[in-house]
């Protein structure tokens, strides 16, 4: 569906390649992993918490929050403001994720 | 938040009812509140406030209901009680003189809120770890929590279906009563109507003073905190922290005495953040995404104003803080008394005439 708009921004010798669901994608490295994933067709990049509808990047600019994906094993990433960095693992995000273990917390307080 | 609420009870009684409404740069509490349905920390000094607001609450579940039946827009209302965490021994010795002095100012009714100890309170949130530096909580049955913004689209959009029209960037300038008929001037020109609300929060006081009632209100800022969304983990809300229906945790909100700037502030932001990290450890790992300030709509005693204008018949004032809490009761008992006349028990409790009460 989306495809790059001119010539001179074609991914070239410095291509980096980053994973969408194990599948490669390769991008430059000024990608962010949001533009990157939807030049590889993705169909939806996360499910919402309440609802679980599909969705896809949206604004592109940290606005709009739809982008969430799982980067690098890190969930809930706003992939359009991450750039591209090779061998990145991306997956979609599923809903919310679980409350991390923790605690940090001092023992005595 | 008042002016929604009143109107959507106004046109569900079939009253033909026009909101003017201000601008999207106004200072609108309706926007950035916490959205707590609270009793706890209502009415110190005016018992008949703390009634009221648990009177709303009562009302809230059949409210809710129906905003949801008549709009579709699901609210997220909860009423299986609320918290206040305390944190030290300080804070606790503190709210047990409150409760005493609420339980005694409330009499009969009771006042229906006791000090749970840390492991009572875990138990209501057996899916995430309680901080050791919580020492107790306040607990009370009849508070509870609503997605405010969704609050807010329903009654719109409940009143508009019920037959209201409303107007949007149309501030009222001043207003004109002759012959038993108000008429606001607006940018968006004139409009007349025997009966006239100024429900205006921090636009209302030059307003109010033109029928004849002094309205003094002053602002008070509060920074509010959202986190990324995470699963569902607190099944009550606290006055501190809540957890949304989409997931994301709220923190707040800060008490701030500077004017009408609404901005944020980093201190701030870092206390309100520590508090909630000291309350609930497992959100220290958790993402801040957004962060605001709002000013707060305060009577000198943070209680609501309702009056009709003793030299205006047919023009009234309504405001306060807490216009979540009592949406409700605005929706129901407010609009049916300035539609039919038939006023709430002790209603002159809320006359703006009791800040000129001399004490003896
Ligand atoms: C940080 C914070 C947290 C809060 N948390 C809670 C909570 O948890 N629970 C709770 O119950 N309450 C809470 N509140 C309070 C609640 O938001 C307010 O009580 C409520 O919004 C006040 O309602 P209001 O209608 O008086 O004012 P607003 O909601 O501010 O509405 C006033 C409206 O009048 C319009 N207006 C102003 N001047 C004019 C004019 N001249 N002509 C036409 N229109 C005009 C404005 O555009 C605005 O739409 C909180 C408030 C803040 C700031
Ligand atoms: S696409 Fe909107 S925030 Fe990333």
């Amino acid at each position: 569906m989306f495809r790059r708009h001119d010539k001179s921004s074609q991914a070239n010798g410095d291509n980096v390649t980053i994973y969408f669901e194990d599948a490669p994608i390769i991008c430059k490295p000024t990608d962010s992993v949001a533009a990157a994933v939807l030049l590889s067709d993705p169909g939806y990049t996360r499910r919402t918490p309440v609802t679980k509808a599909p969705r896809a990047p949206y604004c592109m600019m940290g606005t709009c929050f739809e982008c969430l994906m799982d980067i690098n094993g890190v969930e809930n990433q706003q992939a359009c403001m991450v750039p591209v960095r090779d061998g990145m693992k991306v997956r979609r995000q599923n809903g919310v994720p679980v409350l991390p273990e923790d605690s940090k917390e001092p023992e005595n307080d | 938040m008042f002016g929604a609420a009143i109107a959507y009870g106004l046109s569900r009684a079939g009253v033909d009812t026009l909101m003017l409404d201000g601008h999207d740069n106004n200072l609108r509490a309706a926007r950035g509140n916490f959205g707590l349905v609270w009793v706890q920390s209502k009415g110190k000094g005016l018992q008949r406030y703390a009634d009221w607001s648990r009177e709303s609450a009562r009302l809230w579940s059949g409210f809710a209901a129906e905003l949801t039946d008549i709009t579709g827009v699901s609210i997220a209302h909860r009423n299986d009680g609320g918290m206040m965490l305390l944190l030290g021994d300080e804070e606790v010795e503190k709210r047990k003189i409150e409760i005493a002095e609420m339980s005694k100012q409330s009499g009969a009714t009771g006042y229906d809120c006791e000090i749970i100890t840390h492991a009572d309170i875990q138990a209501y949130f057996p899916d995430i770890k309680l901080g050791k530096a919580v020492t107790g909580a306040s607990f009370c049955p009849h508070d509870g929590d609503v997605n405010p913004l969704k609050l807010l689209r329903a009654m719109h959009s409940g009143f508009v279906n019920s037959g209201g029209r409303y107007k949007s960037r149309c501030t009222v300038n001043n207003i004109d009563h002759a012959n038993g008929v108000f008429t606001a001037n607006t940018q968006q020109g004139q409009f007349s109507a025997p009966k006239i609300i100024l429900a205006a929060g921090h636009g209302i006081s030059h307003l109010a003073e033109s029928v004849g009632i002094d309205a003094p209100i002053r602002p008070q800022r509060g920074q509010v905190l959202i986190t990324e969304r995470i699963q569902q983990a607190l099944p009550i809300p606290l006055n501190g922290v809540r957890q949304t229906d989409e997931g994301g945790f709220q923190f707040g909100s800060s008490e701030e005495d500077i004017g009408f700037d609404d901005g944020t502030s980093l201190d701030v932001v870092q206390n309100i953040a520590s508090r909630a990290v000291q309350s609930f450890p497992q959100l220290s790992t958790v993402r801040l995404v957004r962060n605001w300030g709002c000013v707060r709509v305060l009577t000198p005693d943070k209680c609501a104003i309702y009056e009709e204008s003793i030299s205006h018949p047919g023009a009234y004032v309504a405001t306060s803080h807490s216009g979540v809490t009592l949406a409700a009761i605005n929706a129901r008992l407010v609009s049916k008394w300035i539609a039919t006349g038939e006023q709430p028990t002790d209603f002159n409790h809320f006359s703006a005439s009791r800040f000129h009460v001399q004490a003896t």
